[in-house]
């Protein structure tokens, strides 16, 4: 554990993407298995599990230190794990460990414990290490680590290290598990590399950039360009060979125990892209329906009775074992019809091609979009001679949002920023009227404005203070912001019954009345489809 | 006592400490430049920190000085007797302490408990009114001993040969902490430092302090860059990076300073090694202090001031926040 922990200090101080791939190099030499597979699957982000919750820590923490001070101390360093590991206050008779235990075997102790267990053994590491170390068990706990290293990088290393193409790495990357044994067994030429020809495997995904009206509006035509829905679920890549089937996030994350409905409907042998949804007695739901399936291990019956699984299908990467990703979006999206008209499948639909004849058509397709409440985020528009690739290649696709939804919301509580904000107050909470005049706090955003208007704003809250709850500081009803959102979603933790998705600042209209900002009557109108 | 735009006040005595702006009298508690400023009237410090003054050319000819050593005393007129206390922030580095009408206030401008080869400890002056720093007031400024980061350094030297270890320091105080505790680590090799650092360490020299061979960065041929491999290079902070530090071999940035506890602080200025080196008081000497003074009110000038006032008032012991502006906490 104090060889991982040294290892992310030096990756995390060191600016050189090649020399960090040198220190890695140097790591993976030396250090032995199974530590250094699990090494790997911390920096590259594939650890399948949390050793423990944050809010086990969370609560920890609040145990031993004054919850005041913590936010402070919090609000200054910038986060949680890092706070925690510079002011873990030791227990009173802590007990002492000869030495630091292997990282294989800090994983195997937490995974082998139960709730109360996995809370003394945190205790007992957290007590007996530097607060690097500590640092670096937070990150690994939780799955946070960020230490300027991408997985792609890690590829890298690994292919460097065996003198290979980074193809080779990326064409077993998916099929291998933590923490890497026969990866590291065909590194070190002790085995041929892991044949992975019987499994199901995630490739990356191809992505699209946000368009530029400027720019790209003038290099389409409905000759070369196909327009679609850009749907408001999620991203999946779904992946059968007739007798297993998988459902891969966009990330490449197996996600498939969430939606067995699905999996177990699929009959096609290919793999496909497509936008994941919940469809209910023929309908499309939202994403706030989506919601409740997503990152559940075991969904009940009951739910996926109530939210039965739905793929849009956008494109196919393969086909009863021939690959397709080298063929055009137009012979692909043949195929894909082809495909479904001749196997159909009962929670797969094709996604449909909008007719249009010019760009016009298209701002008129926008409009649309944006009249469905959200369900539809705008449209993607296809180059239709792109192969599929992965990654983000440039004038291939491109997704064209809807604007975003606009309300007047009135600021009702700030906090501080971290970091470089920390001595400004740049988190707001806002909120809109209820019908008996009362403010019902609907979001918080913490950017969209410029850092001139951050002083301004500072300013304004520092001569209108009210009461102060810890961190937080209530501020007369007086001044209101242009808040920007994707889409709204009912929720039962705000007593608004609303939640904003990605809001942020729009415009600060200090010209505004507060007492003229929007009601909560306007967000329904808003969402309601 | 009060506060002025200028700075602290002490009214009987018609005096400042450390003020912001050209006053007629003031006490000046050490040389930083967020502490000693220019242009002054009369200057009350230690000699050091006059000396200090003087080589950074804060003094005029026309200022009239007032050294005194750690404990002797001098009546300000009216009442008010001045003497200075050990601060262990840097060399003459003090406390005022003022006294009048039977109590006792004592500001203590920086100061730190740590132990430090280079200066003064710290001394405990009972009083009624303790006026404390705040800089690393918060439970997250842990100092660990110097010894683990000086090894830290040592360690490094060995394990990477070829490359210039180039620590960036303040050229008061940390620069000559840092090598006195690398020769007293055992670390014979000669220094080698960037301009900024040569008149105040012959300055502490002068106080008898022995830092062994240090020899100028511009005293070695542009060519000649082989020396400085293996070794250490001590700079301004802002130097690490900068182009003086091309001159260098494959150099390393390493910053030393209270503030490298913080990781993104220490990726700010884009150091490769982050030694925390603090002349400060830590989270739990601050509480330690003020308590030990045994003042029954305490004020804070700078700093987090509000975590401190905090944590004391929990303690039962009055706190209040003086909301001083002008303290620089880049400049330590
Ligand atoms: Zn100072």
């Amino acid at each position: 554990m104090d060889e991982f922990a040294q290892l992310l200090d030096d990756l995390y101080f060191t600016n050189s993407n090649l020399a960090k791939e040198i220190i890695l190099t140097n790591y993976l030499r030396q250090v032995s298995d199974p530590d250094r597979g699990w090494t790997i699957a911390a920096i590259a982000g594939t650890l399948s599990f949390d050793l423990f919750k944050r809010n086990v820590i969370k609560s920890l923490m609040m145990e031993r230190m004054d919850p005041f001070l913590f936010d402070m101390s919090k609000d200054y360093v910038g986060e949680m794990s890092e706070t925690i590991a510079l002011a873990w206050p030791q227990s009173p008779e802590p007990v002492r460990l000869n030495r630091l235990p292997e990282l294989h075997e800090v994983i195997a102790e937490f995974q082998s414990r139960n709730k109360a267990g996995i809370r003394d053994y945190l205790v007992l590491l957290l007590d007996n290490m530097t607060p690097s170390q500590r640092w670096a068990l937070l990150k690994l706990g939780t799955r946070g680590l960020r230490i300027g290293m991408s997985a792609r990088s890690v590829k890298l290393t690994l292919a460097k290290m065996k003198a290979v193409e980074i193809d080779v790495i990326e064409s077993i990357w998916h099929g291998l598990i933590p923490p890497y044994l026969d990866l590291f067994a065909w590194i070190d030429g002790r085995a041929d590399l892991p044949d992975l020809s019987d499994k199901l495997t995630f490739s990356p995904v191809m992505l699209a950039h946000p368009i530029d009206e400027d720019k790209d509006l003038p290099r389409i035509s409905p000759e070369t360009h196909i327009a679609e829905w850009k749907w408001d679920g999620i991203r999946v890549q779904l992946s059968s060979n007739g007798a297993e089937t998988k459902i891969f996030s966009r990330k490449g994350e197996d996600i498939t125990h969430s939606f067995p409905d699905l999996a177990g409907s699929v009959t096609l042998q290919g793999v496909i892209d497509g936008e994941l949804l919940v469809k209910t007695g023929g309908e499309l739901g939202s994403f706030n329906d989506l919601q409740q399936r997503l990152n559940k291990k075991k969904p009940t019956k009951a739910l996926i009775e109530k939210l039965p699984a739905h793929i849009i299908a956008y494109d196919i990467l393969e086909l009863e074992n021939d690959s397709l990703r080298q063929e055009t979006l137009l012979v692909r999206r043949e195929r894909l019809g082809e495909a479904l008209s001749e196997t159909p499948q009962s929670r797969i639909d094709i996604s449909e091609i909008l007719p249009f004849e010019s760009i016009e058509d298209l701002h008129y397709l926008r409009e649309q979009a944006a009249q469905t409440g959200g369900l539809i985020e705008g449209l993607m528009i296809k180059d239709v001679s792109s192969i599929y690739v992965s990654g983000r290649p440039k004038h291939a696709w491109y997704k064209w949002k809807r604007d975003p939804f606009l309300l007047d919301a009135v600021l009702m509580y700030a906090r501080r920023g971290t970091g470089k904000r920390s001595s400004y107050y740049s988190d707001y909470t806002f909120g809109l009227w209820n019908e008996d005049g009362e403010l019902l706090p609907i979001g918080k955003a913490y950017f969209g404005f410029t850092d001139e208007e951050l002083k301004e704003i500072d300013k304004w809250v520092r001569n209108h203070k009210l009461q102060r709850f810890g961190p937080v500081q209530e501020v007369e009803k007086g001044l209101v912001f242009e808040v920007a959102f994707d889409s709204a979603q009912e929720s039962k933790r705000h007593k608004s019954g609303y939640a904003l998705r990605f809001p942020r600042i729009h415009r600060i209209r200090w010209d505004k009345p507060a007492a003229e900002a929007d009601k909560l009557s306007s967000l329904e109108a808003l969402i309601c489809t | 006592m009060q506060v002025r735009p200028e700075g602290l006040y002490c009214a009987p005595a018609d005096i400042y400490i450390d003020p912001h702006h050209p006053v007629d009298r003031a006490i000046i508690t050490h040389g930083h430049a967020d502490h000693a400023r220019s242009g002054h009237g009369e200057v009350f410090a230690t000699p050091e920190t006059l000396a200090i003054m003087r080589t950074r050319y804060y003094l005029k000819d026309e200022t009239a000085e007032t050294g005194l050593p750690y404990g002797q005393r001098v009546d300000l007129g009216n009442g008010v007797t001045l003497w200075f206390a050990s601060a262990g922030h840097i060399l003459g580095s003090a406390q005022a302490v003022l006294e009048y009408d039977g109590s006792r206030v004592v500001a203590a401008g920086d100061y730190k408990r740590h132990p430090d080869p280079s200066c003064v400890s710290f001394e405990v002056v009972p009083c009624d009114v303790f006026i404390t720093e705040a800089t690393f007031a918060l439970p997250v400024f842990q100092h660990p001993p110097l010894e683990i980061e000086v090894e830290k350094l040592l360690r490094s030297l060995k394990t990477l040969p070829h490359r210039t270890h180039i620590v960036g320091v303040y050229a008061l105080g940390k620069c000559q902490r840092v090598m006195k505790t690398l020769r007293l680590a055992g670390y014979e090799e000669p220094f080698y430092l960037h301009g900024a650092l040569k008149k105040l360490t012959q300055l502490y020299e002068s106080y008898g302090q022995d830092f062994g061979e240090w020899i100028m960065v511009s005293d070695i041929p542009r060519a000649d860059k082989h020396v400085f491999q293996g070794k250490i290079v001590l700079c301004p902070p802002a130097q690490i990076n900068d182009r003086w530090s091309r001159r260098f071999e494959d150099p390393l940035p390493t910053v030393a300073s209270g503030w490298m506890q913080i990781r993104a602080r220490a990726r700010q200025k884009r150091a490769e090694m982050a030694l925390v080196v603090s002349d400060h008081a830590d989270w739990g000497d601050l509480i330690r202090t003020c308590e030990e003074t045994g003042a029954k009110d305490i004020w804070i000038t700078h700093g987090r001031v509000e975590a401190l006032q905090y944590a004391l008032k929990k303690r039962g012991i009055n706190a209040k926040a003086l909301n001083m502006i002008g303290r620089d906490e880049s400049v330590e």
